[in-house]
């Protein structure tokens, strides 16, 4: 019996196409383009100048404040220049430039194919660890992974629960690294248990990935016991946080509240693999699994693709920017970032690019809004998302928080569902930044 | 270098527009109009024609000369609107008034209110109610005109079950006496006709569409449901304490355009509420004028005028009655 | 037939009054009091309820005017100097007389000078754009073209220009009342002095670039060179973060910048055309 969230969900097809595609490496870059805006929060602060040489996992940046993350070098050579270079949002923002030379690693950093089980670390010690790596969320927002396994003092952590849902359409990394890396995945699961100090976790995976709940409960039942494996209905969002929560604990995170408020602390897959490389491996955060894959192409690939790797060099390995294709995603359908700048470089957070056809992705003619309630129906807040447009271009600040336009988890299920192609999320996400602000700068009580 | 296409997320969408579920419900309405095709032959044809037709014409000319704004009649809504009038008028009506309720409804019901998507009341349901209001004798003369599909089959002249049923409680019969002279019966009214409009010639036709409706995910089945629930239950209850004195249900229910009402007319996105308990309320609201006005009012059938007067209320019913907030509880500080 | 008549003209003569002396008593008993000029000030001003004062709307700015005890921070940009003498005459107090303004818009780079390097596909909005990435152009800075300022306009002041992209101001119907400078996501439109003769020059670009980038992007960009501050004789010229700037307070119109400028970035506005210069006779050798 799967379970699911109660409020809303839209079918898009799950367009799986790259799910048998394993995991291969990505042939090492020229150049690495790392950026220090990686991350929620402050950019990092470079530790090196133009001209001196790095290593593999050597730290590059600092972490500048509370909120921000550490970041290291995920290629060995000379350090040509720290300048503006276009982030995704094709903006200049300061990135350390790097030309490669070998590969060599820093020492310490176990390359071996061994799995570590023993887990020999405090919490205080794993948090730390985890800092020092550079780990952020893999799940698409990047927060700093070790302040999520610190909660503050007066809410306490019930529950771990690990998001293997992977519910948009097209993204198969998690799914492979469930498959390929499943013992390390859990032994993850089990690092960031100790950390936060629970005895129980949940791991949920949506049913259109059998052969990775097979595996996980038969890795799990060896050793795993306190992790339980869910499975999940296949709907989008299935693998939003709140959704999440709401179907495997059926608690609901409050407006303007974190699942901590729930007792709950949600992890991606692919950072519990982080967590894994970085505590038992001594490995930094310096690569990710991204899945490259769109109907345009004739081969699907999902690479294990170093951070900092330019657009141009990905698309130039897979062949050429496909024909067919004209629009590069990096991300998924529903959420990801269409990138305008091909010379942008990866980061991090990275865990898909997607290349999308004009007959896939070119907007219809926007027609009048006919009330038909669809965008209601499938709202998983359970918003009105054709109020909160019209409410949005005639700028009703007030009337946007009556109804609760800061709720918004900006899915695009109501876009996708629209008959009459309004760009609804176009606006709301605007007036929505607009109205947190708002709120957030209001006196606490 | 090729110039990339750039726009906010999503990047998909789904298979839907609004051309498509306009087309769903005129789909659902042909068995209805196939139907009545069979019974009125070329008088069903013409109206259904005129009516479509003069809609789109109507609309695309105001969109085009008076607006001056691009004209959208590609999206089917106009000949919907047509064809759902022409179905709700009697067999006999003549070409002109179709053509008159076609520019009421789409004129003055539907553009002036500011185009699709901006009405406030049900355009057929107007251009009806305005033609009930101006030319009564023709709106109530029930003659079946002569098909050349069906031989020997009685046209009823004049009056529809309702009509009768009306008259002879108000010359004081009761109504064993009233069914026993007219020789109605549930299987007649069911699956042919026992005299009414165009669309409503068969109960089991309308229902189909129905179903087809809420198969294919056009509507959701709060409306229907609760109107004919509403219409069942309250009329229901008049029965029982007097049942010589008013019909049972099921005579209820299968006249008077109730059933093209509650699943054609009711259902129009555009005058319906939003949220699932403003539809219960909708349905339960239209199914109790529906009662009143046929068991206590001048007019024989109340629908129509039931559905105008809850689409006053339906903004209101969006205001107060909003779907269920994912995080009803607010996190304080 | 005649008593039906005088009983209803008798009765609801009656119902008026009564209702007529409640609703005097209820205004007398509930009334707010007002300082009388307030009215008055409102009258003067122009009605139009742009909120360019600062204030919301005419009547609250009548109500500011009257509670001020200097009128020196206070203006109507939509009635001008005119309204404010008046407003001033009324109120017993002297108001200093305050350069005409328009709106100016600081960006050139139309289809011609500046190429498109991506393509937009969402919502038709410039907030929407600037929100999502850099723009569909190589200039990061530059105007959008959707028309946000347009919108944004209660006089019809400011219209879409479609064979360059560029907003138009109408400098007659502008009445330099902020709403389009607030308006635009870029922050390219400005406030800035009519000038004499509604005359004008100002450096057309907001682009902070380093030159070579700025000028790649757009041919009509400021490259930051310096060229036009060496050349200019009043100090009105700064230069930083690889942009020009020309204060209108110091510029006097001399238009020595506008000939030096290598990417003709500086924009001068109502000037008669300049001749070109007499072309000397030429030695044509065969």
């Amino acid at each position: 019996m799967s379970r699911t969230f109660s409020i809303g969900g839209i079918h898009p097809g799950d367009n799986k196409i790259s799910a048998n595609a394993a995991i291969e490496n990505f042939p090492l870059m020229e150049t690495a383009y790392i950026s220090l805006s990686q991350h929620l929060g402050a950019p990092a602060e470079p530790v090196v100048a133009k001209g001196d040489k790095v290593k593999t996992g050597q730290l590059i940046a600092k972490a500048n404040g509370f909120i921000s993350a550490n970041i290291h070098s995920s290629v060995s050579g000379t350090v040509t220049s720290i300048e503006p270079y276009p982030d995704l949002s094709g903006n200049l923002v300061p990135h350390i430039i790097i030309k490669v030379e070998g590969d060599e690693w820093l020492e310490g950093i176990d390359r071996s194919e061994d799995i570590v089980r023993e887990i020999s670390m405090d919490s205080k010690e794993i948090i730390g660890k985890i800092a020092d790596a550079g780990v952020v969320g893999l799940g698409g927002a990047a927060f700093p992974t070790h302040i999520k396994l610190s909660p503050p003092p007066n809410k306490k952590a019930e529950f771990l629960m690990i998001n293997g849902a992977e519910c948009e359409p097209y993204l198969t990394s998690d799914y492979r690294v469930m498959l390929e890396s499943t013992e390390q995945i859990l032994i993850g699961t089990k690092i960031m248990m100790k950390a936060l100090g629970v005895k129980k976790a949940y791991f949920g995976v949506e049913e259109n990935k059998p052969a990775a709940i097979k595996k996980l409960k038969a890795v799990a039942s060896k050793g795993y016991k306190e992790i339980k494996i869910v499975s999940l209905k296949k709907m989008y969002p299935q693998g939003g946080e709140k959704q999440l929560i709401d179907a495997i604990l059926k608690r609901r995170v409050p407006s303007m509240g974190l699942p901590i408020d729930t007792g709950v602390v949600v992890h991606n897959v692919g950072t519990a693999l982080a967590v894994y490389e970085a505590i038992q491996k001594n490995k930094p955060l310096i690569d990710g699994v991204v899945t490259v894959t769109g109907k345009c192409m004739t081969e699907q690939r999902n690479f294990r693709l170093r951070v900092g790797t330019s657009f141009d060099t990905i698309m130039y390995a897979i062949g050429g920017f496909p024909k067919d294709a004209v629009k590069l995603v990096n991300g998924g359908p529903m959420m990801g970032k269409a990138i305008s700048k091909m010379e942008a470089a990866s980061v991090k957070s990275t865990s898909a690019l997607l290349l999308l056809t004009d007959k896939e992705t070119r907007r219809g003619v926007e027609g009048n809004c006919i009330r038909c309630g669809k965008c209601v129906d499938v709202c998983p807040m359970g918003l009105e998302p054709y109020l909160l447009n019209r409410l949005s271009r005639a700028n009703r600040l007030e009337d946007l928080e009556v109804n609760m336009v800061h709720d918004c988890i900006e899915c695009g299920s109501c876009m996708y569902s629209c008959p009459a192609n309004i760009p609804l999320l176009d606006t709301i996400r605007l007036t929505k930044t607009q109205v947190l602000r708002i709120i957030r700068s209001r006196p606490k009580k | 270098m090729k110039k990339l296409l750039v726009s906010p997320a999503p990047h998909i969408h789904g298979k839907e527009s609004t051309r498509g579920l306009m087309r769903d419900v005129i789909i659902a309405l042909a068995p209805s109009l196939l139907v009545s095709i069979y019974f009125f032959g070329f008088s069903a044809i013409k109206l259904a024609f005129v009516g479509a037709i003069t809609c789109v014409l109507v609309e695309y000319a105001i969109q085009k000369y008076i607006i001056k704004a691009k004209p959208s009649v590609k999206d089917y809504s106009a000949a919907l609107t047509g064809l759902l009038l022409a179905l709700n008028l009697p067999p006999n009506s003549p070409w002109w008034i179709v053509f008159i309720g076609s520019l009421v409804a789409i004129g003055i019901a539907k553009m002036s209110f500011g185009g699709l998507g901006q009405n406030l009341f049900n355009p057929a349901l107007v251009g009806r109610v305005f033609l009930l209001v101006s030319f009564p004798v023709i709106m109530t003369d029930w003659t079946t005109p002569a098909s050349w599909f069906r031989e020997g089959i009685d046209s009823s002249t004049g009056a529809t079950a309702l009509s009768i049923v009306k008259e002879g409680l108000s010359k004081g019969m009761s109504m064993d006496e009233i069914f026993a002279q007219n020789d109605f019966s549930y299987a007649q009214m069911l699956f042919s006709k026992i005299g009414g409009s165009v669309g409503e010639v068969s109960a089991f036709a309308l229902l189909l569409g129905l179903v087809y409706l809420i198969v294919r995910k056009v509507i959701r089945p709060h409306i229907p449901l609760s109107i004919l629930g509403s219409v069942a239950i309250f009329s229901g209850i008049f029965w029982l304490i007097s049942p010589e004195n008013y019909p049972d249900p099921v005579f209820t229910l299968l006249t008077g355009g109730i059933l093209m009402g509650a699943i054609f007319m009711a259902t129009d996105y555009v005058t319906s509420p939003m949220s699932s308990k403003g539809m219960v309320i909708y349905g339960v609201g239209i199914g109790i004028i529906t009662v009143l006005i046929r068991f206590f009012g001048a007019y024989p059938e109340g629908i129509s005028f039931a559905i105008l007067i809850m689409n006053a209320t339906v903004p209101l019913l969006n205001n107060y009655f909003k779907p269920e907030r994912f995080g009803k509880e607010v996190k304080n500080g | 037939m005649t008593t039906t008549i005088i009983f209803t003209i008798v009765s609801l003569t009656l119902l008026g009054l009564v209702l007529a002396l409640i609703l005097y008593f209820v205004a007398q008993r509930f009334k707010v009091e007002e300082d009388p000029r307030i009215d008055d000030v409102e009258a003067i001003l122009p009605g139009a309820n742009c909120g360019g004062c600062g204030f919301a709307g005419c009547r609250a700015f009548a109500e500011g005017c009257v509670k001020a005890e200097s009128l020196d921070a206070l203006s109507c940009p939509v009635g001008g100097n005119e309204v404010m003498k008046s407003v001033a005459s009324y109120l017993g107090m002297s108001v200093a007389e305050k350069a005409p303004q328009v709106a100016v818009v600081r960006c050139n780079g139309n289809c011609d000078t500046r190429d498109k390097t991506n393509h937009y596909d969402g919502y038709s909005s410039c907030a929407v754009m600037s929100t999502l990435y850099s723009g569909d152009t190589g200039c990061s800075y530059g105007c959008l073209g959707h028309g946000d300022c347009v919108v944004s306009c209660s006089f019809d002041a400011i219209h879409m220009d479609p064979r360059t992209g560029l907003p138009e101001v109408d400098q007659d119907k502008c009445t330099a009342c902020g709403a389009c400078v607030k308006a635009c996501p870029k922050m390219i439109i400005e406030l800035r002095n009519k000038g004499p003769k509604n005359r004008r020059i100002f450096v057309s670009c907001i682009n902070k670039d380093k030159g070579g980038v700025a000028r790649k992007a757009c041919t009509v960009a400021c490259i930051g060179c310096l060229k036009c501050q060496k050349v200019c004789p009043f100090e009105a010229i700064t230069i930083s973060n690889n942009l020009a700037y020309i204060d209108f307070n110091k510029c006097k119109l001399c238009r020595k910048c506008v000939t030096e400028c290598p990417t003709h970035a500086i924009w001068e506005v109502n000037f008669p055309i300049r001749l070109p210069k007499p072309v000397e006779s030429i030695n044509v050798e065969q």
